[in-house]
């Protein structure tokens, strides 16, 4: 999204007057300033949403039948008839009351709408990204361990195929081929709604498998060159049983450049999983937001990106705090990238 | 690479199957795609492959129909991308060093989000449908255009060329058209190929939740929503779509592989065969010998690139092996010390360390704590990530059964030993936190830790600096005097090897060429030319009184492992070449005490003195 984010300028040296300062209280206070400037950017960007239709809003929000009369007293009610600043004025003070407006189809508070839609998005997403890790960082380092040095070419190549494969078919496609497998053939689990635990299993999966599929061959590929590093050759030197050697040596350092180059993707797959509730008619936040964009009603539009703007931005701050536990190194690096 | 080439053809050729596909679809099966048949939601049959939909009308022929709009929204949206991405992203490179620093940082958090976020805000302004959707999408992928270019600007920008041309008084623009874009235009190429396949997939997404392509219009996300609802009475409706939306990704997905792996310079070749040679005799047993190597082959594939190399290491002793970068030292070192990498294999007749078999599988305990290894670069042999305290300690924890506060005591004593300030601080410590030459200190420490027997030291001083490197070499003879530690010593630097080891291996092109007690070396009895070659192209200070001896390099450079000769590998270097040097292995021939040397030229003047 976009974001003016001016971050404090980054701390010199770590020491300071000989001592050794604790590196994370820069990069909290530096990732807080960005968290702010994102949040201020939010702010201002749904702010404008409305006043960048082409043309006349109040028009174009009341409707093509509308009379001149009906069209002015609709630009009333939504204040589009008072200067900028005081709108901008009224929007952020309302913001900060926690009032994000009344939806124009249902009348309903902003507010309650996405209370009421939020958890199963972010259940969604947080499981799918859970599972992401849990799959994609043992299968990654499994292959890459076992094809070392040129070992199991077959292995290597069915890997590549099928994460290949399935890594480039889109969420919502993987969903409907889901749902004709086991929900419609096999009758195993259900095909839509989240009434049940077992209804969460195929969203899940449509939502996490083409990303844990990206994230193994990056894993994989990152494993190749850990492996080969000079660190590992000193733990071989040890003579460490081999989960000692992979878990404790390897890990740490290649969940470091696997987050720094597959974290991107797992904030993405929150757009995934919007547009997979509409494949699973799940009760989440992606099948609202497409509804209210369909009825043009903004004040639901306004509060959805908001919030998914302000959850994109709280798993950007896991994903760097998750690094920077991995490697402090990254602590006193200026970005990700 | 030969998969990556095919790869990229197979992606080229299917993707141009389908803008073929495209172009003439419509005019083909446009009116099948119209006509309304009658029979609604009809399954598979031999009129109807995919069946038919709602209206009645047949899904392969819409399917195949719709490839024009999907493929066109596809590439305007990249084009939009593209566009925008690049001229933010060079924009940025060209403004001031302030502007710059914000328009990066704005980059960066943009990049940072999921594109299809933006794609709903600008949805919702531009209202749901096809430009709408084209124009969502296209903002949406620039931010990764942009940071890319700039990424690229900003390397290609530090390069000679552009500086010359800023110096010569270019203007940015023109430095911006004739010097950056033609150098960063193939990592935009692949981008430009991952872009396609993401922008198809979020197109096609936006229509499938019904923000894009709106009815009587349809592009493959459309067919799949409909092909959704009827995913009970015809699944091959939802078939169609999504076979083709998942193949058109994979085609894309192939072009930008292949063509990243072209523009990959880290290409492997394989090595070449070699005919194997008889090994020379076995050298005498030495029945006191702490470290017995014989006959050791180290090869890749078939090449050998350490070659039947016999030598021992005596309980206090401190051997060095000298030779070029190339020569073998430091896989004899690694083969020695079991840590030989997964590409190479090693044998040999025999590798003993007093008791310890190191061919059959040596126990780990006892391989851990009675061999110690010292690597080369200190800054790149501690682990990252793990505290010192925690990479020092875990050898006492497993292989001594020392409890977590003992563990760290010892370790604490042993850094306290090489003289490294603060040791419980250190402990806690992060190997980055560390100066290079207090790591390496670190690491003697960590190798001494146990009480080897053996330390192999593989090149210990290279990567520091002068005044650090006495330090080293300080503490490894102090390890020698005081605790009688046996050490193998690699350097490629003579005068090093002169100054801290008792007896010297002098190694070239993967064998050992002369053997020697370091008090023949200093005086200067060394017999085998390279040996001597080595002596005479190392500055001395010591001797360098009167400027006398002038310093003089050797001609020519060592075969490559594959191209060793079945002769004496010196031979094209060596000025005392004889017909026999060429054509059969030297063999090691005694010279004095402790003294060999592989020479033909050698062996004639011995076996003259002998007669």
């Amino acid at each position: 999204m976009t974001a003016a984010v001016q971050e404090a300028p980054a701390p010199g040296p770590v020491k300071a007057g000989g001592r050794v300062r604790n590196p994370w209280i820069g990069f909290l206070l530096r990732r807080l300033a960005g968290l702010a400037g994102v949040l201020v950017a939010l702010v201002a960007v749904t702010f404008l949403m409305v006043q960048l239709i082409p043309g006349d809003p109040a028009r174009a929000l009341a409707g093509t039948d509308a009379t001149g009369a009906q069209v002015a007293r609709f630009r009333h009610e939504l204040g589009l008839d008072r200067p900028l600043p005081a709108q901008f004025g009224s929007y952020v003070s309302g913001l900060l009351h926690g009032d994000l407006g009344t939806s124009f189809q249902t009348r309903e508070p902003v507010a309650d709408v996405i209370a009421g839609r939020l958890p199963f998005t972010a259940e969604l997403a947080l499981l799918a990204i859970l599972l992401v890790l849990a799959v994609a960082v043992p299968l990654g380092m499994a292959v890459a361990v076992a094809t070392r040095g040129g070992r199991r070419r077959r292995l290597d190549a069915a890997f590549t195929f099928a994460t290949g494969l399935l890594g480039a078919t889109p969420e919502y496609v993987l969903g409907t081929l889901l749902v004709l497998v086991f929900a419609i053939t096999l009758r195993l689990l259900p095909a839509a709604g989240a009434s049940s635990l077992s209804a969460l299993v195929l969203p899940v999966v449509a939502v996490a498998l083409p990303s844990t599929c990206v994230l193994a061959r990056i894993v994989r590929r990152e494993t190749a060159v850990v492996l080969n590093q000079d660190y590992m050759r000193t733990a071989r030197g040890r003579r460490l049983p081999p989960l000692a050697l992979y878990a404790r040596h390897a890990l740490p350092n290649l969940l470091t450049s696997t987050l720094t180059m597959g974290g991107l993707m797992l904030t993405a797959m929150l757009g995934g999983t919007i547009i997979v509730e509409s494949v699973f008619a799940w009760p989440g936040l992606g099948g609202r937001v497409v509804q209210a964009i369909t009825n043009r009603d903004y004040p639901v539009i306004q509060g959805t990106v908001l919030v998914l703007g302000i959850l994109a931005a709280l798993l950007n701050l896991l994903i760097d705090v998750l690094l920077g536990l991995l490697d402090p190194r990254t602590l006193t690096a200026r970005s990700r990238s | 690479m030969i998969r990556s080439s095919r790869g990229l053809a197979a992606g080229l050729a299917g993707l141009g199957l389908i803008a073929v596909l495209a172009v003439a679809a419509p005019l083909v099966w446009g009116g099948d795609a119209a006509h309304l048949s009658g029979a609604a939601r009809e399954g598979v049959s031999g009129e109807h492959w995919l069946g038919t939909d709602a209206l009645g009308r047949d899904v392969l022929a819409r399917t195949l129909v719709a490839t024009r709009l999907t493929l066109v929204m596809t590439v305007i949206a990249t084009a939009i991308a593209g566009t925008i991405g690049v001229l933010l992203g060079t924009a940025v490179w060209v403004a001031g060093p302030r502007v710059r620093e914000i328009g990066l940082r704005l980059i960066d958090v943009m990049v940072s989000y999921p594109a299809i976020i933006l794609a709903l805000a600008v949805a919702a302004i531009l209202g749901a449908g096809t430009v709408a959707a084209v124009v969502a999408i296209g903002v949406a992928w620039s931010p990764a255009f942009a940071r890319l270019t700039a990424n690229l600007a900003a390397s290609v920008a530090g390069r000679d060329f552009v500086s010359a041309a800023r110096l010569l008084g270019v203007p940015p623009h023109r430095i911006l058209v004739r010097h950056l874009l033609p150098n960063i235009a193939e990592p935009l190429l692949v981008l430009l190929s991952v872009a396609f396949a993401g922008t198809l997939t979020a197109l096609s997404g936006l229509s499938f939740i019904g923000l894009g392509v709106q009815a009587p219009s349809y592009d493959w996300g459309a067919l799949l929503n409909t092909g959704l609802d009827a995913l009970y009475t015809n699944p091959a409706e939802a078939l169609g779509p999504a076979v083709a939306i998942t193949l058109t990704g994979v085609l894309a997905g192939f072009v930008g592989d292949g063509l990243a792996a072209g523009a990959d310079p880290h290409r492997v070749g394989i090595p070449g065969r070699v005919k194997k040679v008889p090994l020379p005799a076995a050298p005498p047993e030495d029945d006191g010998a702490l470290l017995t190597v014989d006959g050791l082959c180290v090869s890749a594939g078939d090449v050998d690139l350490v070659d039947g190399v016999s030598f021992t290491v005596r309980p206090g002793e401190i051997v060095g092996v000298v030779g070029e970068s190339g020569s073998g030292k430091s896989l004899t070192a690694m083969a020695v010390a079991r840590l030989l990498p997964d590409t190479v294999t090693a044998d040999a007749r025999a590798l003993r360390l007093d008791d310890l078999d190191l061919l059959a599988g040596a126990a780990p305990d006892r391989l851990a704590t009675e061999i110690g290894v010292v690597y080369q670069d200190p800054a790149a042999s501690f682990n990252p990530a793990l505290r010192i305290g925690g990479q020092l300690t875990e050898v006492l924890r497993r292989h001594r059964g020392l409890g977590r506060r003992a563990a760290r005591e010892r370790a604490a004593e042993a850094l306290d030993a090489v003289r490294i300030t603060r040791p419980e601080a250190r402990l806690r410590q992060h190997p980055h936190e560390l100066s290079g030459g207090m790591r390496q200190r670190a690491m003697i420490a960590s190798a001494l830790l146990t009480g080897p027997r053996l330390l192999i030291a593989d090149e210990p001083t290279t990567a520091l600096d002068v005044t650090v490197q006495a330090e080293i070499l300080e503490l490894l003879r102090e390890a020698n005097r005081r605790d009688g530690t046996a050490m193998l010593f690699i350097s490629h630097d003579i005068g090093v090897i002169a100054s801290l080891c008792h007896r010297v291996l002098v190694m070239y092109a993967g064998r050992i060429v002369e053997e020697l007690p370091v008090a023949d070396l200093a005086a200067g009895r060394a017999r085998h030319p390279y040996t001597r070659a080595l002596l005479d192209a190392t500055p001395r200070l010591d001797t360098d009184g009167d400027g006398g001896a002038e310093l003089t390099t050797i001609p020519g450079r060592p075969p490559a492992p594959a191209d060793r000769p079945a002769g004496c590998a010196f031979a094209s270097r060596c000025a005392l070449v004889m017909p026999r040097c060429t054509e059969e292995r030297p063999a090691a021939v005694a010279v004095g005490t402790d003294h060999r040397a592989a020479c033909h030229a050698v062996a004639l003047t011995v076996e003259e003195t002998a007669s």
